[in-house]
């Protein structure tokens, strides 16, 4: 291996590439080459370093400075300045150099304790070598050789994480039910299918350090008795889908996944499956149906998938994020991840606040930090500086939450983070519109097979969207709570249970804002377009 | 071959190539997936492709290849947001209105492309150059409203960016 004398990480990351950072790296190639420095600086493409709000974005190390809001007039000059000659080019310099640490975007980051995001932005995604130099397959190592898988599951039992998907079922019972159901041929899968809108952690873990994912895929699979690994990535995600294929086939070569891994006699393999654009598939049951090659149509439970799922055999699914946490876990010991965040929930978290924040992005921070935190600090608050409104946290399929909540803390036991989106609205957001929207998408995303949820979200979208034209009836409100309540008893999975919560989250709280566009057919922020000219009571 | 031949009788010719060239690609796909399970997805995705679209024949091809019923096949075909079984135009233009978007303005830039483009949501422009339709969320949250162009990704597109968005792939036709 050439040795360099600096590396160069380059954030390619699909938001950093929006902000034109190809234009960025050939420019700084061709400056490097032109120097003469080919030799001494080696150019590494990395995935998002989550602070893309400021991309492009690249660090140098050793030195580990932070370059952002890069241009390609800017290129000549931190080539000269800080390569040739070794002085920082500070007019570009976001914060000031921390060696072998993602710098601060913004102060409100200091609050973030990173453990699945450990490696993001450190080191070069696409390279085995580096991950291992990070200490990297250590932890697989250990858990092959002086563990048994009895003792695995033990330990993320210790652990007490929950799945980050969502539902939050604890891992270590999940592995454990696994582990102790009987079958030839069990599986692992990593459910990296992430639709919800407003969520990118996953994205952000699998483009920007693969082989975290793999190592834990491979644990989980000694700790279960499992012989494939499945990795169902959304087909939205080209690059998460390079650098999973690259991870493995790295693995591969290095005989960390085939025959015999680490001389424990355990046989394992890992495969891609690209999803072809179905929400529903994130539904742990219609992720099975569609890797079996059908259409993404979610089964009644039970059975659960760790006694009968993939081709009828048990199967273990987990979240990226659940999985990412298990090395750590492993290194560790369950005792000390157990120590983290609060007494019900334990652990980091990552968020992912977008809508009218200042900062949207993803931060890793332990349970029990307040929304208030998350929103004012982390995310800078509202990028139009108006008060805030609402927020939907996990997205759709979660709960409204107002300002009267900005101190819950997010935690299992106090405010549930769902996957970790938090889709912030200011003021001049028009509630009413943005339920709307919601249920478009579940009568966009519903599967069909089961009534409650193929007819009941196109009968609620339907009176919402009649709402948000001026043209609803008072009796709907009490329709729409029924159908919410129905759509949650009786549909077949997740997808039409929750289908209905934005709606009655958020009722709950702004009651006049419904009746203003329902009863008086007028949107009190002037974002629906009142077909029949607004104002019925008015004449 | 013989001497003479119009410029016209040429293209088809090589149109005629073309196709059968795809053919023979989608052959290999199925020999690829030949005898595995669970493998209709991903046969899908790459005999798509090669054609841009799944037309009827390509669909009876992989049923009959992998062994799977015509119905099943085209079940698949039709539940994924991924695959098409109408012609597709060259490009195609995805505005995001997934949640965080939408509150970002996707919907008024999706009018903007319907406007500009004359064809609506899930058509195609007559010269069969563009394909508009929506994303429901490309995890990209953070820069919303998000337009993708087939690989191409735009951030924050604001509505007069839509033309010039437009041109870059009409070549300021």
């Amino acid at each position: 291996m050439p040795l360099y004398r600096s590396h160069i990480l380059v954030c390619t990351g699909t938001t950093c590439v929006l902000k034109g950072c190809t234009a960025v790296q050939s420019a700084l190639i061709a400056e490097i080459k032109r120097r003469g420095l080919e030799n001494e600086v080696k150019v590494v493409e990395t995935g998002c370093l989550g602070i893309s709000e400021k991309g492009p974005v690249m660090i140098v190390y050793p030195e580990g400075v932070t370059y952002c809001q890069l241009k390609v007039s800017d290129i000549p000059e931190i080539v000269e300045e800080h390569l040739l000659k070794g002085r920082t080019v500070s007019r570009l310099v976001y914060t000031g150099p921390v060696t072998g640490e993602v710098k601060p975007a913004h102060p409100g980051r200091q609050k973030e304790q990173r453990i699945v995001l450990k490696n993001i932005g450190i080191i070069d995604p696409t390279s085995i070598e580096e991950y291992i130099a990070y200490g990297g397959y250590e932890v697989l190592g250990k858990a092959l050789t002086q563990m048994t898988p009895e003792q695995v599951v033990a330990e993320v039992k210790t652990s007490q994480l929950r799945g980050r998907g969502g539902a939050a079922f604890p891992t270590g019972i999940k592995w454990e039910l696994t582990a102790q159901a009987k079958g030839d041929n069990k599986s692992v899968i990593c459910n990296a299918d992430e639709g919800e809108p407003g969520n990118f952690k996953d994205r952000l873990i699998l483009e920007g350090d693969p082989h975290c994912v793999v190592e834990a895929m491979i644990i989980a699979g000694y700790a279960v008795g499992a012989k494939t690994g499945y990795l169902y990535i959304r087909g939205e995600y080209h690059q998460s889908v390079a650098h999973t294929e690259k991870a493995i086939a790295d693995a591969k070569a290095m005989g960390l996944l085939g025959k015999d891994i680490f001389g424990s006699g355990f046989d394992y393999d890992i495969k891609v499956f690209k999803g072809a654009g179905a929400y529903v598939c994130g539904e742990e049951t219609a992720l099975i149906e569609s890797l079996e090659g059908r259409r993404g149509e979610s089964m009644v439970k039970p059975p659960f998938p760790p006694t009968q799922g993939l081709w009828g055999q048990p199967t273990v699914i987990n979240n990226v994020e659940t999985l990412a946490n298990i090395p750590h876990i492993i290194l560790n010991g369950g005792e000390w991840y157990a120590g983290i965040g609060t007494e019900k929930s334990k652990g980091t978290k990552i968020f992912s606040p977008c809508g009218d924040v200042f900062y949207p992005g993803v931060y890793e921070v332990p349970f029990g930090i307040t929304m208030r935190e998350v929103i004012y600090e982390l995310a800078g608050g509202t990028k139009s500086g108006k008060p805030f409104k609402a927020v939907l946290v996990g997205g759709p399929s979660g709960a409204c939450v107002g300002a009267e909540s900005m101190d819950k803390t997010f935690a299992y036991e106090d405010l549930a983070p769902g996957a970790g989106a938090l889709i912030v609205m200011d003021e001049d957001k028009c509630i009413v519109d943005t339920v709307n929207n919601c249920l478009k998408f579940f009568v966009h995303e519903s599967c069909g097979q089961c009534i409650p949820c193929r007819e009941g979200t196109k009968r609620m979208y339907e009176m919402t969207k009649s709402w948000t034209e001026g043209q609803g009836e008072e009796a709907d409100l009490a329709l729409m709570q029924a159908l919410t309540s129905n759509l949650a008893l009786t549909s077949r999975c997740g997808l039409g249970q929750v289908a209905g919560t934005a709606f009655a989250t958020s009722y709950k709280l702004f009651p006049d804002e419904y009746l203003s566009h329902v009863v008086g057919a007028e949107c009190p922020t002037g974002k629906c377009t009142m077909t029949n000219g607004g104002g019925k009571n008015n004449g | 071959m013989s001497a003479h031949q119009c410029g016209c009788e040429g293209q088809v010719k090589q149109a005629q190539a073309d196709e059968a060239e795809k053919y023979v690609k989608l052959a290999q796909i199925i020999d690829e997936y030949k005898g595995q399970r669970g493998v209709l997805i991903q046969a899908l995705h790459k005999a798509q492709g090669v054609f841009g679209w799944l037309p009827e024949e390509v669909q009876i091809k992989v049923a009959d290849g992998l062994d799977i019923p015509l119905a099943e096949v085209h079940g698949v075909a039709t539940f994924y947001s991924f695959f098409h079984i109408i012609p597709r135009g060259e490009h195609t233009i995805r505005v995001c209105l997934g949640t965080a978007c939408y509150v970002r303005g996707g919907k008024q830039v999706l009018e903007q492309f319907e406007k500009e483009l004359k064809t609506k949501v899930r058509g195609t422009t007559e010269d069969r150059t563009f394909s508009l339709e929506i994303n429901r969320c490309v995890g990209a949250c953070g820069l919303a409203p998000v337009v993708t162009v087939g690989a191409d990704i735009y951030r924050r597109v604001k509505l007069d960016k839509v033309p010039e968005i437009i041109a870059k792939y009409t070549g300021g036709k």
